[in-house]
């Protein structure tokens, strides 16, 4: 297929000052943003952040309570859901269970009397690899095959804006993965805005070329996905994007290079740059895979901050790494990713250990720790039960 | 030599069961061949006279009686489907004030007995003065019909995914293509229950019509009457009729819906 067939390019998209009520809460406080023409924009959050929300506003599902919504600079806030260039890949992918496959492709072009809807129908199929199935119900099809009817029924239409509604979440992790790259491709060929709302994080990351993290109603920070991963704004998007290891502390000294902390005694130091304070107490962090285990104490390096000693309470071997809790006295628990360069782990439960990191791959946050949850508070046995299972999942797909 | 109790218990069990359900039926069924006089009680000989000549006894009572009762039957549920079905819709799917009073209104008439239901709508159809006749037969009807299709196909639309009319709307369909390709197509099924149900309750119902029918005489009325001095073997006719009709329909659909079954299978 040609990529020409399809060639009509998205639109921006444009939210200013959005606010969103229902009885009894507010889905979306404040939200201003602004997606390029031909990105391929996520919207990553937790569940009831208002992310669904934000993506039924788009779509004239709901009514923002204040604010506008611009399609491709056309005011579209007041537009009904038939009127907007705008099409949905639904969460449960809602396909039409009294028509074929052919006719729920078929079913907007239909709507909007296009020429020749059979055809073009059929084009789309071909396009996600269905086309063999036209005739079939969508019951009679896989989870993974309805997904990709609904993402042909959407995009046969030639949209502005394709909005996907974690169109992923009900496959298995293969399915998953056939499906990103699809999307990632169809994307390319066919040049639309869109805008993926999710939870899951390494999807948001794979995919799109910018993430929003939400909560709360608000857009906590957006971003390229290494740029919310190496240099995490605020404590929610450093636990919520990823693990991080966090810690409070005063400022006891500062250059224009960088600055150092005092954590419950031992000195940290950030680059000034990649801190958003420089004064008072400041929350710091580091990502567990930036940390080295050292079962000796480390020499001084001027180059590397230096954390210790702590007493190893939990080794899970997952294959490629390893996950160690390091408990600190004083300072909590901390968690350390090391590649098994050697075999088995390098340090055992109840080892002593010191860890030690780059100082560039620090990041001191705007936001108090206090605020969300302190590391601590998320070193519970769900959060290493979820680390279990997406390192057991990773394994599983390596096999 | 050990003896399955299991083995032969339950199917006599179930054996004496149907033959305890089919005896008044089948008895109905014999007598409709009953070469009667005046009574349809003692067992005159074969004849297809009653068949053939159904209309003709009493100067076609028995055919009119059965005419009043389908019309009746058709218009009482033409009218409690549309405006049942419009309540279910709205009961499920919006938000408003006296909702659930709404629902519960809406129960009342099949919890009330029907002799309570029939005198009550009799005394009010007498103190605002309205003649009793076909009409007033209706309008009970359709009041008693209403509240079994909107418990039918409020089931069918609490089932139904809100996510696809979001789809038709999302696909460019209006308010009214949206409930004409997605809603109503998907409904039909729980509406055709409705349906159904309805005109079986109006066509059965002897209660609520002998207090608002006035000189009308519906098909169970005319039965009723007609016990006190011996019912003609053509009400019998009407009945097994009536009965095979039914039946017919049930195997049709059951044979059609296995064959489609079939087919999916085979495709799938």
């Amino acid at each position: 297929m040609s990529s020409g067939e399809f060639a009509s390019a998205g639109a921006d998209l444009e939210l200013v000052g959005i606010q969103k009520r229902f009885p009894g809460f507010t889905a979306i406080e404040h939200l201003d943003l602004k997606i390029p023409a031909g990105s391929f924009f996520a919207l990553l959050g937790p569940s009831g952040c208002g992310k669904t929300t934000t993506l039924r506003l788009v779509a004239g599902l709901e009514e923002p309570t204040n604010g506008r919504i611009l399609i491709g600079g056309t005011d579209v806030t007041h537009q009904k859901s038939f009127q907007r260039p705008v099409n949905t890949v639904f969460q449960s992918y809602a396909l039409f269970p009294h028509m074929t496959v052919l006719e729920n492709v078929a079913f907007g072009l239909r709507r909007r009397r296009i020429d020749d809807p059979v055809a073009k129908a059929h084009e789309a199929l071909r396009l996600v690899e269905l086309d063999h199935l036209a005739s079939r119900r969508p019951q009679q099809l896989s989870g993974g095959q309805q997904q990709r009817v609904a993402l042909a029924r959407a995009i046969v239409n030639r949209p502005a804006l394709l909005l996907l509604d974690e169109p992923l979440g009900a496959l298995d992790l293969k399915l998953r993965r056939q499906m990103q790259l699809e999307l990632k491709t169809i994307q390319e060929e066919v040049g639309l805005t869109f805008l993926h709302v999710t939870h899951d994080q390494e999807e948001a990351m794979t995919m799109a070329d910018t993430v929003a993290v939400m909560n709360k109603g608000r857009i906590e920070q957006m971003g390229a996905p290494e740029e919310l991963y190496e240099l995490p704004r605020t404590a929610f998007v450093a636990n919520f994007l990823g693990q991080s290891n966090l810690f409070t502390g005063p400022v006891v000294g500062s250059t224009s290079e960088a600055i150092s902390v005092d954590v419950a005694g031992q000195k940290i130091v950030v680059p000034a740059a990649r801190a958003h304070r420089h004064t008072g107490e400041v929350t710091i962090g580091v990502r567990p895979e930036k940390l080295t285990l050292h079962v000796t104490e480390p020499v001084g390096d001027v180059a590397r901050n230096t954390m210790g000693p702590g007493r190893v309470i939990d080794v899970s071997f997952s294959g490629v790494s390893t996950q160690y809790l390091v408990e600190v006295p004083g300072i909590g628990t901390l968690i350390v990713f090391a590649q098994n360069m050697a075999f088995g782990p390098v340090a055992h439960e109840g080892s002593e250990v010191w860890m030690s990191w780059n100082i560039e791959h620090g990041f001191g946050l705007e936001d108090d720790a206090s605020a969300e949850p302190r590391f601590e508070a998320d070193d519970t046995t769900r959060s290493i039960a979820t680390q279990k299972r997406s390192s057991l999942l990773t394994e599983l797909e390596g096999a | 030599m050990k003896i399955s109790l299991g083995k032969w218990l339950l199917p006599l069990y179930s054996l004496l069961a149907l033959i305890f359900l089919m005896v008044p039926i089948v008895y109905t069924f014999v007598f409709s061949f009953n070469d009667s006089l005046k009574s349809n009680i003692t067992w005159r000989g074969f004849t297809f006279d009653k068949w053939l000549n159904v209309c003709q006894v009493q100067n076609g009572a028995v055919c009119e009686a059965f005419g009043n009762s389908i019309l009746i039957g058709v218009v009482a549920t033409v009218v409690a489907t549309t405006l049942g079905t419009m309540i279910a819709i709205a009961l499920v799917r919006y938000r408003f004030r006296f909702r659930a009073e709404t629902s519960l209104l809406l129960f009342l008439p099949m919890a009330t007995p029907e002799v309570v239901l029939g005198a009550g709508l009799a005394a009010q159809f007498l103190s605002l003065g309205v003649p009793k006749d076909m009409s007033t037969i209706i309008l009970a009807h359709t009041m008693f019909c209403i509240s079994f299709v909107v418990v039918t196909v409020k089931a069918r639309v609490a089932g139904l995914d809100p996510a696809l009319e979001e789809a038709g709307r999302d696909l460019y369909g209006s308010a009214a293509q949206v409930f004409a390709r997605i809603t109503f197509p998907l409904l039909l099924p729980g509406i055709l229950a409705a349906a159904l149900l309805s005109f079986a309750l109006s066509f059965d119902d002897f209660i609520i019509t002998n207090f608002n029918s006035g000189a009308v005489t519906t098909f169970p009325k005319y039965i009723y009457v007609s016990a006190a001095r011996g019912i003609p073997a053509e009400a019998n006719v009407i009945a097994s009729a009536v009965f095979i009709f039914a039946l017919v329909i049930v195997v049709t659909a059951q044979v059609s819906r296995a064959a489609k079954e079939k087919r999916l299978a085979k495709q799938g």
